[in-house]
């Protein structure tokens, strides 16, 4: 169970690799990969800056794994998200799941989103022609969280 | 004491990212020490906005959560990340 938290770009196929390769009894990974888009809201988007709260950030993610231990049969959990500076095209996050089977992969690497897209403490700001704008919280991610309760 | 840290949108509409503060037995919950920051002013608006999230000592908590000496406090907008 790896949680990072890092100002460095990573690469998303090592972190799905290396989730298999701790267990040879995983017989499903599922990974999700957020990236930055070039676009938002109508506007170009030409990067972005990721604020988080240190120490709190660690202990939100911590717990969101904690619960989906505890929801599904899960042989290995990794979250990695970026903070700082990010271009268009990066990656800003990965989590990965893996279990014996694949519907508890699927259903934890979910809740695993929509938990940390409503819980954990960062703050995407983007650049635009218009200068930097704070991109809002979105009513459909609530949405999305709620029906895991 | 206290520690009050603020983030994002509201760190920079306060023009700081956070602030000691002595703790009294009036600050009783995490909405007392709100109203007691919103009485300083225009710029303190921010935080009577209804989306407001705040943590204490790290966890996401309502603004009934009970405030004690030595607490961190945290206010910030919805978050946003993934």
């Amino acid at each position: 169970m790896a949680i990072r938290v890092q100002l460095a770009a990573f690469q998303p196929g090592v972190e799905l690799e290396a989730l298999h390769a701790a267990n040879a009894g995983i017989g499903a990974v599922v990974g999700f990969v957020g990236y930055v888009r070039d676009y938002n809201d109508g506007n170009a988007v030409a990067g972005m800056t990721l604020e988080h709260y240190p120490g709190m950030t660690e202990k939100a993610l911590a717990g969101i794994v904690e619960q989906a231990r505890a929801r599904w049969p899960l042989l290995g959990v990794e979250i990695v998200h970026r903070v700082g500076q990010l271009q268009p095209g990066e990656p800003i996050v990965f989590v990965g799941t893996a279990s014996g089977h694949r519907q508890a992969a699927f259903d934890a690497c979910n809740f695993i989103m929509d938990y940390l897209k409503t819980r954990a403490p960062f703050w995407k700001r983007e650049d635009t022609p218009e200068g930097p704008r704070w991109v809002d919280g979105r009513a459909s991610d609530q949405a999305a969280a709620q029906r895991w309760e | 004491m206290i520690e009050v840290r603020y983030f994002a949108r509201y760190r920079e509409a306060l023009g700081c990212d956070g602030e000691s503060l002595p703790w009294t037995v009036e600050l009783d919950c995490l909405d007392a020490l709100r109203r007691r920051l919103l009485a300083r002013g225009a710029a303190w608006q921010v935080l009577a906005e209804t989306s407001l999230l705040c943590a204490r000592n790290q966890e996401l908590c309502s603004l009934a959560e009970p405030l004690r000496d030595g607490d961190e406090v945290a206010f910030f907008p919805p978050v946003t990340g993934g």
